[in-house]
């Protein structure tokens, strides 16, 4: 792990025992961000979510392929990417969790919670490289000092 | 911390006292496995103690719909008991919380099973 002034980037095997070690890091991030404790729990879920979704779906579990991770907190944001070795995605063919037919369907919550718990959420599939999702969480205005140059302890 | 599930028979109703994660993998398999066991020692009446359950994802979350429409469909009743605020957040924003039965006190919750019996 690398943190070079606002900046951390992580490289993880994909093992389903990897995701809370990108917990704890989302955790010190995003409260080196500044953001409250509700809000750590949010991103950290969503972080969670998609790095499941990048290790299981994705990569396919396969240990010799890799996720990579990326934070970058800026004055008013955190953005988050997360970049896997699968074939991608469209979020929009994931049905509604919601609707009165799906409520009770075992799976397909996840990106529903991304969704949910941050401010933007965009999927880019990479033609031979993979796919990468970016997350955004926006800093409360009364949270938004300069906290451009934060040092990850 | 993977999760673990500690049951106890009070009356009719299996209370588990489940602590830890619920998330892809090891707590998923274990809660689905500890729910199959339960109906095939006849148990139908299973009550979740979430009190301890320190992360549950989305997975984690459908291995509860699972168990509650396994349960239901055998004749059987799963219901909640001591939802954390995450967990109780998390099934009201997934439209859930109307769907299970939820309880925060345990003799009550017991009752309840021995109501719907009767």
């Amino acid at each position: 792990m690398t943190a070079e002034g606002s900046v951390v980037e992580v490289v993880l095997e994909s093992d389903l025992r990897n995701v809370e070690v990108a917990e704890e890091i989302t955790r010190r991030v995003s409260g080196t961000a500044g953001f409250t404790e509700d809000d750590q729990h949010k991103i950290d879920m969503a972080v969670h979510e998609t790095l499941i979704n990048a290790i299981w779906h994705g990569n396919k579990n396969d240990p010799s392929k890799h996720v990579w991770l990326r934070y970058e907190i800026f004055r008013d944001r955190l953005e988050i990417r997360v970049r896997d070795q699968g074939n991608g995605y469209d979020p929009a063919s994931v049905p509604d969790p919601l609707k009165d037919e799906n409520v009770l369907n075992v799976s397909g919550r996840g990106i529903f919670l991304i969704r949910t718990f941050m401010d933007e959420y965009r999927v880019e599939n990479q033609a031979g490289q993979g796919t990468e999702v970016i997350l955004v969480k926006r800093l409360n205005s009364n949270n938004s000092g300069d906290q451009s140059r934060r040092e990850v302890p | 911390m993977s999760m673990k599930a500690t049951l106890r028979q009070v009356n009719s109703v299996t209370v588990v006292d489940v602590s830890g994660r619920i998330t892809l993998g090891e707590g998923c398999t274990q809660l689905r496995e500890l729910v199959r066991e339960q109906l095939g020692k006849g148990n139908k009446n299973l009550l979740l103690n979430l009190a301890d359950v320190t992360y549950i994802d989305s997975s984690g979350i459908g291995e509860l719909v699972s168990g509650y429409t396994t349960v239901s469909n055998q004749g059987g009743k799963l219901k909640l008991l001591n939802l954390t605020k995450k967990v109780h957040d998390l099934l009201q924003i997934t439209k859930l919380y109307t769907v299970f039965d939820i309880h925060d006190d345990e003799a009550k919750a017991i009752g309840s099973f021995e109501k719907t019996e009767s």
